[in-house]
This record gives C-alpha cells, structure tokens and sequence, in this order.
C-alpha cells in the first residue's frame, strides 16, 4: 500500500515539475523554434509557425548582414581576456590568504567585497570620460580591464573558499618528507587546487559574457560584443524575428552549455561562500 | 607556522589585487563626487563652474527623481517576492524524488545564462508584441483584445522579465540549502506525529532563512542596477514610468550631457546601494571564520 502511493506521487511530483519545467524554459524554446522558420513564417500564429517548413536561412542573413562572427569574436575575448587576468591576479592573492593568513585577513576579504557592492552607475560619468579622453571607448583593451576589475572580488572569494578547503596537514607531511617550497606548491598544491581554478573560470566566463552594463556604455560597434550586438534589435527597423532568434541562440547556446556543467560551483561563487 | 619571510613573500602576493581594487574604487568614485559638486556639461565643455549643492538639489527635488526611486524600489521588491516565494515552492518540488530529475533541473536553471539583452528582447517581441506575440495570439484565438504590455504596463512587464532571469537563482540556492536538510530529523518528527504543515513552518524554514536572506541580499545588489532590460524595451518610458535610477542617471548624463547631474545621482545610487550591501556585509562576515 505504501509502495502504491509512494509511487503515485513521483508520478504527480514528476507530471506538476516537469510542466514547471517547460513552462520556465519555453521562452528560450520558442527562440530556438524560431531561428529555423523564414522571416515571414515566423510572425504567424504558433500552430502555424509550427507547421511550417524549416530553413536555416536566418542564420546565413545574420552572418551575412552585420558581421556577427566579429561580434561573436568580442565576446569570446572580452570574456577569456577578463578571466585570465583576473585568474593571474586573484590565484596569488587567493594562495596567500588561504595559506598564510593574517590578522587583517578577513578584514581585508571584506573589503575586497565591498568594492563590488558599488553600482556602476555610481561611477558611469568618470569612467565614460576616461574612456573618451585615453580613446578606449569601443575598445577591446578597455573593457577587458573594466570585466576584470568588476569580477575580481567574485574570482578572489571563490578562490579563497576552494584554497581554504585544502587541507594543512598535507603540506606539513610533505614538508617533514623533505619537499622543497617549489616541488610542494608543483606536486602537492597545485594538482588539489585545479579543479576549484577550473569551476572559479567558469563561472567568471558566463558572468562575463553576460554582462550588460559596461559591454552596453563603453562599446559601439568595433569591440562590441554579443551583448550590444543583440541590443542593437530592439531598434523598430532592425525588428527581424527569425534573425533575432538566430542571433540570439548563436549568443546563448555556448553559455548554456558552459552553465549547465557548472550548476554546482555557481550557487558558491554567487554566495561569496555563503550556501554550499 | 608561517615564518616572517612568507609573510613578505604572501603580501607581495596580495599586493596587486589590492592595489588594482582600492584604485578601482577609489579614483572613480572621487571624480563622480568632484563632477557633482560642478556646473559641468558636456555640450560646453571648459565651461565648469563650481555648483555647491546644486546638482543635488535639482536632482533630488526633479519628479523624475522621485518616480525612478518608487519603481526601483517596486522592481526590487516586484522581483524578490516572485523569486523568493516562487523559489521556495519550485525549491521544494524539485526535492522530492521524480522521474527526469537532472533534464526538469537544467531546463529551469537555463533562463539564469541567457544574457539580458536577449532576456529582455525574446520577451518583448516574442511574448509581449501586441500584434504577433505569442501572448497576443492566444488572445486573440480565445477572441479577447490582445494586451500591450510594455506601453500599459511596463514596470509590470520589466519586473516579469527579470523576474524570469532571477528564479533559477533563487531556486538553485534553496535547493541546494533543502538538500542539506536533516533527513533524520524529519524522520523523527514524521514519528513523533508532527503533520506536513508543522514539519514545514518549524523544521524547514528555520533551515531555509539564512539561504532566503542571501537570495535576497545578493538580488538586491544586482536588481538595484537593473539597466539593459530597461534599455531595450521601454527606454524608461512612457515617460517616466519604467525609468529606474541607474537608467535616470544615464539619460542624465549621457543623453541630456549634464555631467555634474548625472553624477549626483550616481552619488544618490551609491549611497542606496550601501545601505543593503551593510547588511550584506554582516552577513557574509558572520559567515567567515578566516
């Protein structure tokens, strides 16, 4: 009896959450539907648009009229380029924290946060200026700089949590078997400490790519990437439907992929630690 | 343990990360709270003149002020309490042992990744399109008059989309924080005759309110600067009825030029965003055992 109900329900638990399921995910469903219809195909009714044959054209229209390939390209610097340089700061300063810590430490974690907390509208009007004043407005270099700052905090925080986890007793062993500093931070620190590198650069990269807020005011078209690009549909002339969902499936599809592998790490790196 | 030659050898390793944020934070910040204090737009440039209070007066007495200040307070709070409250429920669906677990997990966590501008962009002609949304068309099929979103409810809309992008967050965390939850302890309640109801209010939400507080704390901070949703479907309007305070800050100063109002609004974001980030704050560091 008891089996009979527990099996009754998984099996309404599995109808009410796989509806949920679908119905959250349905936009970006219907998008992905939508790149594979004719412009005029894919402003009908959704039975109709359904039904109608499928084509790949907007994807060809969309490479072919606005150059997405370079855009594409912009974001697959801005995000790489920014995480690298974030990962070559924060790994040092993240090692020495974990492992040689101080009484200031947590102070200085702290603060390191707190810089994140400030809204980038608060410093919009000087950063504008000094972009325009160096000639870094719709710049590649510019922007990795400011994704990299902006992330740093989150990059040095995740770190911080993984390092933390590495447990101390280890290296005292491999100090009493007569491990040398180097051969200790190469054989001992480093192969424990690359998976928590690996999940911080994921996250990083789909937070970068993401990002809305800079990628929007700094750039224009040169060293604009997918985020601008994408912005630039919402204008009335530019309203293609078809090509919008090409565009836009182009522009999420890697970070989807990226994202799903990286369900775990995100809830850490977005919590600073806080729920694991 | 450490000796006083790592202790150099850790600070140089702090040293750049510390001297790249304090810069960061501290050469901007000082020339927006310089420009607010100056008559300084960008169509006269050369012509500053020094502006006292001015700016923060005009600012803060503009209705446009006023209106950005109650929608980014409605959006934040719009937001949070679908994401929290639709959250906790999906958190708790997703819990229980179903058939596809993994496949229903991915397909609700997706919306997180897709990048705002598409968000935002999917939803208004897709969705919200008076004439060939999908909305409008099952109006229409059930023979009623389709609804314009965006111009007769844009708040709405906006806050519906953001919400879309912030459930997966909030229901990742709740998750992850319910499946940390003593089975055992459940169990014994289920045992001692402690109905679904008590078992929920008195073991599951005392477990859960350290993870909703994050949820909301961490959403705060991002919502608070909700900017490229608003860019790309109402451009703040009709009027000012979708307009927030990061987006009245950018129509100040890089549509209208008045740099020295633009930046004492910036100052005004700051100063609200620090507000939330002090308890923020304090609870990430009660957290920290450094």
């Amino acid at each position: 009896m008891a089996r009979k109900t527990t099996q009754t329900r998984k099996a309404v638990v599995t109808i009410a959450a796989w509806l949920i399921g679908i119905v959250i995910f349905f936009p970006i469903l219907w998008t992905i539907l939508m790149s594979f219809k004719s412009e005029g195909d894919a402003i009908k009714a959704p039975l109709a648009m359904l039904s109608s044959p499928w084509t790949l054209e907007s994807y060809g229209e969309v490479q072919a009229r606005s150059n997405y390939a370079l855009h594409f390209w912009n974001s697959v610097v801005l995000s790489l380029g920014s995480t690298l340089l974030a990962l070559l700061i924060a790994i040092p300063a993240a090692w020495a924290m974990a492992f040689v810590p101080g009484k200031r430490t947590k102070d200085l974690l702290m603060w390191m946060l707190s810089t994140k907390m400030m809204p980038a509208v608060g410093v919009l009007v000087p950063m504008y200026l000094m972009f325009r004043d160096l000639g870094l407005l719709d710049s590649r270099i510019g922007l990795v700089g400011v994704l990299t700052l902006i992330n740093l905090p989150i990059v040095i925080w995740m770190l911080y949590t993984y390092f933390k986890e590495i447990p101390g007793e280890i290296l005292e062993a491999s100090r009493m078997d007569g491990a040398s500093l180097r051969s200790e931070i190469l054989y001992v620190l480093t192969p424990m400490a690359v998976p928590g590198i690996a999940s911080t650069m994921l996250l990083n990269i789909i937070l970068a790519w993401n990002e809305a807020f800079w990628t929007l005011q700094l750039t224009t078209s040169k060293a604009a990437p997918l985020t601008q690009f994408i912005a630039s549909y919402s204008s009335p002339e530019g309203l293609f439907y078809a090509k919008l969902s090409a565009a836009s499936t182009m522009a999420i599809a890697p970070i989807l992929i990226l994202g799903w592998f990286s369900q775990k790490q995100l809830v850490r790196g977005l919590t600073f630690g806080a729920v694991k | 343990m450490a000796t006083e030659h790592s202790r150099t050898a850790a600070r140089l390793m702090v040293s750049p990360a510390v001297i790249l944020l304090f810069l960061w934070m501290i050469v901007p910040l000082g020339m927006t709270i310089y420009f607010s204090f100056l008559r300084y737009n960008l169509l006269n440039p050369g012509m500053e003149t020094f502006a006292g209070f001015d700016n923060y007066y005009y600012f803060l007495t503009n209705a446009a002020f006023w209106d950005a200040l109650i929608n980014t307070v409605t959006l934040v709070v719009g937001v949070l309490v679908i994401t929290v409250f639709g959250g906790i429920a999906l958190a708790l669906l997703l819990d229980q042992p179903f058939w596809g677990q993994g496949i229903v997990r991915v397909l609700v966590i997706a919306p997180f990744f897709v990048m705002p501008t598409v968000s935002a962009l999917v939803w208004k002609n897709m969705f919200m399109n008076p004439v060939n949304g999908v909305f409008a068309h099952i109006a229409k099929s059930l023979g009623l008059q389709p609804f314009d979103f965006l111009s007769q409810a844009p708040l709405a809309s906006i806050i519906l989309i953001v919400a879309w992008s912030w459930l997966p967050f909030a229901t990742l965390i709740l998750l992850t924080a319910l499946q940390s939850l003593d089975r055992e302890q459940q169990e014994a309640a289920e045992m001692d005759g402690a109905s679904v109801l008590a078992r929920f209010w008195y073991l599951t939400v005392p477990h859960l309110t350290r993870s909703i507080t994050v949820v909301v704390l961490i959403q705060t901070i991002f919502l608070l600067s909700v900017f490229a949703e608003i860019l790309v479907t109402t451009n703040g309007g009709p009027g000012t009825a979708s307009t927030n305070i990061p987006y009245l800050v950018y129509a100040q100063s890089l549509l209208n030029f008045d740099v020295g109002g633009g930046s004492a609004g910036g100052i005004v974001a700051v100063i609200l965003a620090n507000i939330v980030a002090f308890f923020l704050m304090r609870m990430i560091g009660k957290n920290l055992d450094a």
